[in-house]
């Protein structure tokens, strides 16, 4: 649970899904809304269409089960340089036209800005990634919830010291999208996705502690309902008899899960609009050292392992790999169309949208560091730094991290290194430096890279020197 | 939306296979957004959407299905597919009729319409707002203005024969704000946000939120690093609400309670805090962000006192935990659209204000730390851990407001938190914030009077 006291900040999901494999009613849907376009105007039509399933399982039973199928539209409209948006969750005929009379009407009003201009294609080849599971399709309703049940299961009987399953979740869904605009852009993709999560209570007295487990993939097969509970189980029965830590400065060593926030932080200080409008700690620094010679740091959204892998960006241009951080030095910044045009450089075809209710912006969506020796895992990292802080969980990071300033303070729980390993539980302490200094107090980077959920790899990452506050 | 023998039907075919509840939420959401950044009027955005949610409960078990299609032969489809998981019961027919609902008892103002408000006058707020955040000093840098507004008809039928409506308009207006210094860049934030439409500019000044924003990017340009450890801390009115939001009101949410996965499960009738604190849920506060005439499962918007003078009354119930206990909702069963389960939130959640001057207890604090504005916050509702962000914070030394200090988070635990509040003032304000929980957001408000805690680990990194 966790609050933000603006009222105008919602839970959309960052990216949208973009494999080969061409939804033909959606492209001539949207190939018939563009070529309503005036002279003088530019339009972009995005459309997209899921469907989705959701199975909730405790004590034994089904405690939940959605289906549901929704579709939508967003349609861009650029006219002497002023851009209107307009969206709806429907692609009935009936709300087309009256989508499009809305987004012109919003253009009027915008300030002229030569910048905005919808994406033009620029001859970079899109490289096909493949995220569409054909099975996912026939596995029956009944399957899934077995699934969802066996997971229940074997949480709960996994440790004698798992008191209470909060969740067992099965969830399944496929989205295809496709995008046409009168400047010459065509593309379409679609994708699927398979996950289960388990969160378990642990209790031992008095004292509960909690711990979340997943596994991922692109469908149904290959569900491992076992590396979910152990997971959760592991990291619900460590944290038993935690108690306050001590204050001081530490080495801290992040989890792989924890490592995949911290570098989505980072990333919104690379972005190209960002750093235009003077909102980012990396604006004006390309070509200095930001960071420890160690740090490379590449958005490479081609790699089909990556769970938010693409074939086109949000803006219909080829995804790319790009180098942002090499050896410590700051290389690139990520462009859509417009803030490409602002920084008076090209799109690196980083454009993401929260599906279609949402316009493009720049962002990440494959950020990986480059990782350390071969064999380099999470043992290996803990003995090489032999005394610090594992972090397990972070909270607030919403709260506490903010990519402007670039101030970080967390709260956390984990346990201690001591002797190059995991030693004794620790609760309710906060972990606190600036993202500046945590990039050049890098201490070692994991071999040990797992795609999860979100925008960048899991990888154990080593920072040196934060303030620990805590007893 | 959906006429009456239509609803009748669709209900009827939800329980055709067994089950024993049946309900359908229906909704028309229309919103729409205005950005102003760097200067520029960027986007000005549009959305419609409309559909309705089907559920069928089935002993433990809830089948949901949810279409964008209104028309009676889509209503049918989805009420087959949410009636999929009562397959396995008794079956047989049962003929449902709902009755219209006595008016949904109007929660102040929320029924009012928000189009009163054109495109023209939102940019010209956006506008006055840049100009007023950047004449309060060249160091202020970037502005960003945004203006929301959304206007969502609700209706909800269910097998109970119970058939309610509402209309909730909502406007929020915010402002961040970049300050440049040589010790690099700071942020400020301000918003006000109602269950109004353009009124809400009738009662407040888009100038007045540019100038707070803009005014704490400034003064954090000279802000020290927050200390570490444990200090004192006063808390002002308003955004300090949070604290009881993460310390205790999600802990207080029943489906929480029914797995045991709170701190406060089976702590009814005992004191949990300190005397100073009683602590209210109340839906109904005249046109706060939490507020609404009924909520998402058709029960009316009510006050419930969660905790009376430290000791702890009652929890936040929705249908389902409800039934499960033989009583009734709490009106607090609320969901983010159709496409959503409802589930046990907050509405508009705060302590009631206590006698003492806020003056006063700074002035009685020899060191700590003032925390003038949060930014929000996350809780562990199983261990009681909670952590919750300063986005304006100063030193208090010798009794007096000092030095600002950089951003940080505090942590502590809840039960133990809330036993150490020793000072409650009388100057009490409510804050508007959006709430997160098991993926879906809705609106809160939140609030305090000015309120001291006797000891909280500060996250910061200054030794």
């Amino acid at each position: 649970m966790s609050t933000t006291l603006d009222p105008g900040r919602t839970g959309t999901d960052a990216g949208d899904p973009t494999p080969p494999g061409a939804p033909e009613d959606l492209l001539a849907l949207a190939e018939r809304v563009a070529g309503w376009a005036r002279t003088g105007e530019d339009i972009e039509v995005y459309v997209a269409r899921g469907d989705e399933t959701e199975i909730r399982a405790y004590a034994g039973e089904v405690e939940s089960l959605t289906s549901a199928t929704s579709a939508g539209i967003g349609i861009r409209v650029v006219v002497d340089h002023r851009l209107g948006f307009a969206w709806a969750g429907s692609l009935d005929d009936s709300v087309l036209g009256e989508t499009l009379a809305e987004a012109r009407d919003n253009a009027t009003f915008a300030t002229p800005d030569e910048h905005v201009q919808l994406a033009v294609p620029d001859g970079v080849a899109a490289i096909p990634v493949d995220l569409w599971d054909e099975g996912l399709a026939s596995v029956p309703t009944t399957a899934k919830v077995e699934l969802a049940l066996a997971l229940e299961a074997q949480a709960r009987g996994a440790d004698r010291r798992i008191r209470q399953v909060d969740h067992a979740d099965y969830g399944d869904g496929s989205v295809e999208m496709a995008l046409v605009s009168t400047t010459g852009i065509r593309a379409s993709s679609r994708k699927t996705s398979g996950f289960l999560s388990v969160g378990v209570i642990a209790g031992d007295g008095d004292a509960s502690q909690t711990g979340g487990g997943y596994s991922v993939g692109r469908g149904f097969e290959g569900l491992d309902p076992g590396k979910a509970t152990a997971d959760a189980v592991l990291r619900a029965v460590r944290l038993l008899g935690a108690t306050k830590g001590p204050s001081g400065r530490q080495t801290v060593v992040f989890d792989r899960r924890v490592a995949t926030t911290l570098l989505s932080v980072v990333s919104s200080a690379l972005s190209g609009e960002a750093v235009a409008k003077g909102r980012s700690f990396f604006a004006g620094r390309i070509g200095e050292v930001v960071g420890d010679h160690s740090l490379t740091l590449v958005d490479d959204p081609t790699d089909p392992r990556a769970y938010a892998a693409a074939t086109y960006d949000a803006e219909g241009l080829a995804c790319r790999r790009n180098v942002l951080i090499d050896s410590g030095v700051l290389r690139a910044f990520l462009y859509d169309t417009v803030s490409a045009s602002r920084a008076g450089v090209s799109s690196t075809g980083s454009a993401v949208r929260g599906g279609f209710s949402g316009t493009p912006g720049p962002g990440c969506r494959a950020l990986t560091l480059a990782p350390g020796p071969e064999g380099y895992d999470e043992e290996a990292v803990l003995a090489a730094v032999g005394e610090g802080l594992f972090v397990q969980s972070m909270t607030g990071v919403h709260s506490g991290v903010n990519p402007i300033s670039g101030d970080f303070s967390v709260g956390a729980e984990g346990l201690m290194i001591r002797d190059g390993r995991l030693a004794e539980p620790v609760r309710e302490i906060t972990v606190a430096s600036t993202l500046q200094r945590m990039l050049q107090s890098l201490v070692a980077v994991g071999a040990d890279v797992e795609w999860l959920p979100g925008i960048a790899a899991g990888q154990t990452l080593a920072v040196g020197d934060m303030q620990i506050s805590g007893v | 939306m959906i006429d009456t023998p239509v609803l009748d039907k669709v209900l009827s075919e939800a329980l055709r296979h067994g089950g024993d509840f049946a309900e359908v939420f229906a909704e028309d959401r229309s919103t729409s957004s205005a950005l102003l950044d760097d200067g520029r009027v960027e986007e000005l955005s549009s959305g419609r959407e409309r559909g309705a949610g089907i559920r069928v409960v089935s002993g433990e078990t809830t089948g949901f299905a949810h279409t964008a299609d209104l028309s009676e032969s889509g209503l049918l489809r989805a009420a087959e597919a949410a009636s999929a998981v009562a397959r396995t019961g008794g079956g047989g027919t049962r003929t449902v009729e709902v009755v219209p609902l006595r008016s949904a008892g109007a929660g102040g103002g929320s029924n009012r319409p928000a189009g009163s408000g054109t495109k023209a006058e939102t940019l010209e707020l956006l506008t006055r707002a840049d100009e007023a955040a950047r004449a309060t000093g060249d160091a202020v840098t970037q502005v960003q203005a945004g203006c929301g507004s959304s206007r969502r008809q609700v209706l909800i039928a269910n097998s109970e024969g119970l058939l309610a409506r509402d209309e909730q308009a909502r406007t929020r207006f915010s402002v961040s704000c970049v300050a440049t210094g040589d010790t690099g860049l700071q942020t400020g934030f301000e918003s006000a946000a109602r269950t109004l439409g353009f009124e809400l500019f009738d009662e407040v000044s888009v100038e007045e939120l540019a100038r707070l924003a803009a005014g704490r990017a400034l003064s954090k340009l000279a802000a020290r690093p927050a200390p570490s450890g444990e200090l004192p801390v006063v808390l002002a009115g308003g955004s300090g609400g949070i604290l009881f939001h993460e310390a205790c009101g999600h802990g207080l949410e029943a489906d929480h309670i029914v797995k045991d996965a709170s701190v406060y499960t089976g702590r009814v009738g005992q004191q949990v805090a300190s005397p100073m604190v009683t602590l209210v849920d109340d839906g109904t506060v005249g046109s706060e962000w939490g507020t609404f005439a009924v909520d998402d499962e058709g029960r009316p918007a009510q006050r419930n006192v969660l905790i009376d003078h430290g000791v702890l009354t009652d929890y936040l119930w929705d249908y389902l935990r409800a039934r499960k206990e033989g009583r009734v909702s709490s009106g607090n069963g609320r969901r983010q659209t159709y496409q959503h389960l409802p589930m046990v939130r907050m509405t508009n959640t705060f302590l009631l204000p206590g006698d003492e001057d806020p003056d006063e207890i700074v002035a009685q604090t020899p060191r700590g730390v003032y925390v003038a504005k949060l930014g929000g916050g996350q809780v562990n509702t199983t261990t009681g851990d909670f952590v919750f962000g300063t986005t304006e914070a100063y030193l208090i030394e010798g009794g007096k407001i000092t030095e600002p200090l950089r951003d940080a988070n505090l942590i502590g635990n809840g039960p133990e938190i809330l036993t150490r509040i020793d000072a409650v003032a009388t100057d009490f304000s409510m804050t508007p914030g959006t709430c997160g929980k098991d993926g879906q957001s809705v609106p809160v408000g939140c609030g305090q009077a000015t309120m001291r805690l006797t000891g909280v680990t500060i996250g910061g990194t200054a030794e």
